[in-house]
């Protein structure tokens, strides 16, 4: 634990000029940001400011990008979702993408491992206890919270170090937002590195390191956590709160 | 234009009515079997590639064409066939998603509908400037050749294998796609491919070999066919109009639906070939006005 807090902070994720497009709608207009290693840093932002597709572009899940996102130092923008994801990158989508006609314990081992050293059914179960006691229930019969927790678990398992993670907390009753905080905090101390999308800052502020703010499909601004308070001003004002 | 079974000859214990009601019941699973593999290809393809493959009947004609020229060129008999044509056809359907289904997936539907219906009127035309209209025989496989006397009614041989080997086809089908890590991609990929490959899985390769997979099955089903119907160009266009029919009674895309309603439907037209021979030829699409007025989706369906 104390080893990846000390770790020196290398680059992991970074994203240059990133553009994208669904269809004919150009949504981001040259995104810049970085992750590293061991971070949690957060992309805040009101309502259609890109973060969603900003994650969707890292990921390669949008039809049409430009720019540059390296991995590891490795460029990506030209390649497909799979590789990206072999690279050791793992999503967790806002919609959550739990398969209805697939029961609990089949969406839980989909995700193929692509990489060794991700946590073992034990190791979720112990984390997410609800979904031990529902492994045959199909995966949309379960509650939102429990989907959440389903969605986050299952990508735990697949040994990506590094966790793209869309709005988790949304629509999530306290005491469940609770239960995801402590666990994004205790994956941030076994070394996980996660960029977290997040609407509710004030949570963002409890376990994140940096948060980037995006207006319009553009970074606008960079507020390290420690800075957050005295920045609250500029911050409402950002995310119209 | 249909199933040109009749019973044949045989002695009678029991009287002509039962007879003869045992007899179209054994015709009806053996047009089930093939109703039945011709729709759980056609609804393997449609759950991942929403695409409706009018293309299926010409692919069963050329499993039996293949069937027939590995015989007849080649010297290869129908078990030979019945391994090596599903590879053969299923291949020309990988070749044919590769080149041109792939560059359709962003476009709307009617654009998958019309190529694939586009290449059923080419193939047959291909294959009916070769061979003309006229049917050619395929010899049945010696080890099938007679039948056994049930007491009942008389069971020959091969007829009893294609239910045997279309059932095993089915359910080994609808095993690997429900109970398998395998069917569990193909599943999660029919309801949300984008997510599926940004797991790491290759998911334009595993709709590339899904749609050579249902071609495959037709092909299957074609050989099964060629020593029991007449090897012709037509042959698929005929039965693949009934085997629509049955896909959406049993609803687009679902596996068990289309195993089920396949076979149901066989039987219940041979039951009214006994009851009222009228009707046995349009008895299918009676049952699917009927089944659309009152579920849409179709029996085993789910609205999409
Ligand atoms: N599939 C799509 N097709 C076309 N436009 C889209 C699509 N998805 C999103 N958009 C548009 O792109 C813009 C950015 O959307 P995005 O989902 O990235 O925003 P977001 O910051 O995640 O918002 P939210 O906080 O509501 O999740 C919005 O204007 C949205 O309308
Ligand atoms: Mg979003």
């Amino acid at each position: 634990m104390a080893e990846a807090m000390n770790a020196p902070y290398t680059s992991l994720l970074a994203t240059r000029g990133l553009n994208a497009w669904y269809g004919e709608s150009h949504i981001l207009h040259g995104v810049d940001f970085e992750v590293h290693g061991g971070e949690v840093v957060t992309l805040l932002g009101r309502n259609g400011a890109g973060k969603t597709t900003t994650l969707k572009s890292v990921m390669g899940m949008v039809e049409k990008r430009s720019g540059s996102v390296q991995f590891q130092g490795a460029e990506m923008i030209g390649l497909p979702s799979n590789r990206i994801a072999r690279l050791g990158i793992a999503v967790c989508p806002e919609e959550r993408g739990i398969f209805s006609s697939l029961d609990v314990e089949e969406n839980l081992l989909l995700p193929p491992q692509v990489a060794a050293g991700g946590l073992g059914l034990a190791q979720v179960y112990e984390l997410f206890p609800n979904l031990k006691e529902r492994l045959r229930s199909q995966g949309t019969k379960l509650s939102g919270g429990e989907q959440q927790m389903l969605a986050i678990g299952r990508i735990l398992r697949t040994g990506a170090r590094m966790l793209l993670l869309d709005e988790p907390t949304e629509g999530l009753a306290p005491v469940i937002v609770q239960q995801i905080g402590r666990t994004i905090a205790r994956l941030k101390a076994e070394g996980f590195t996660i960029l977290l999308v997040e609407q509710n800052f004030r949570f963002a502020a409890t376990i994140a390191d940096r948060h980037y703010v995006m207006e319009n499909g553009r970074v606008v601004d960079m507020i390290p956590n420690a800075q957050l308070d005295a920045n609250m001003h500029k911050l409402h004002e950002y995310l119209g709160v | 234009m249909r199933a040109p079974f009749r019973t044949t000859a045989m002695d009678s214990i029991f009287g002509v009515p039962v007879q003869a009601l045992f007899g179209q019941l054994l015709i009806g699973l053996i047009n089930g079997s093939f109703y039945a593999l011709l729709s759980l290809g056609l609804a393997v393809i449609f759950g991942l590639l929403n695409i409706i493959n009018f293309t299926h009947g010409a692919q069963y004609m050329m499993g039996a064409f293949v069937a027939y020229l590995l015989a007849s060129k080649a010297g290869l008999g129908y078990w030979w066939s019945l391994a090596l044509v599903p590879l053969v056809v299923g291949f020309t359907g990988v070749v044919i998603e590769r080149l041109m289904l792939s560059k359709l997936y962003r476009l709307d539907h009617l654009y998958g509908l019309l190529l694939t219906f586009g290449l059923a009127l080419i193939i047959q035309g291909l294959f009916r400037n070769e061979y003309g209209t006229s049917g050619l025989p395929y010899a049945m496989p010696a080890e099938l050749a007679g039948g056994r006397n049930l007491g009942f009614m008389f069971l020959p041989n091969y007829r009893a294998w294609v239910i045997v080997a279309s059932l095993g086809v089915c359910i080994g089908t609808w095993f690997v796609i429900e109970k398998t890590k395998l069917g569990s991609y193909l599943r999660a990929a029919t309801e949300n491919p984008a997510l599926v490959q940004a797991f790491g899985i290759n998911v334009p390769r595993m709709i590339t070999l899904t749609y050579g997979f249902g071609v495959a099955l037709a092909a299957f089903a074609g050989v099964m066919a060629a020593p029991i119907y007449q090897v012709s160009p037509q042959m698929g266009a005929d039965l693949i109009i009934v085997v629509f029919a049955v896909v959406v009674i049993g609803g687009m895309g679902s596996i068990m639906g289309s195993i089920v309603t396949g076979f149901a439907l066989g039987l219940i037209e041979g039951l009214t070939k006994v009851f009222y021979p009228e009707a046995s030829n349009t008895v299918i699409f009676i049952i699917m006005a009927i089944v659309l007025m009152f579920k849409p989706a179709g029996l085993f369906g789910s609205q999409k």
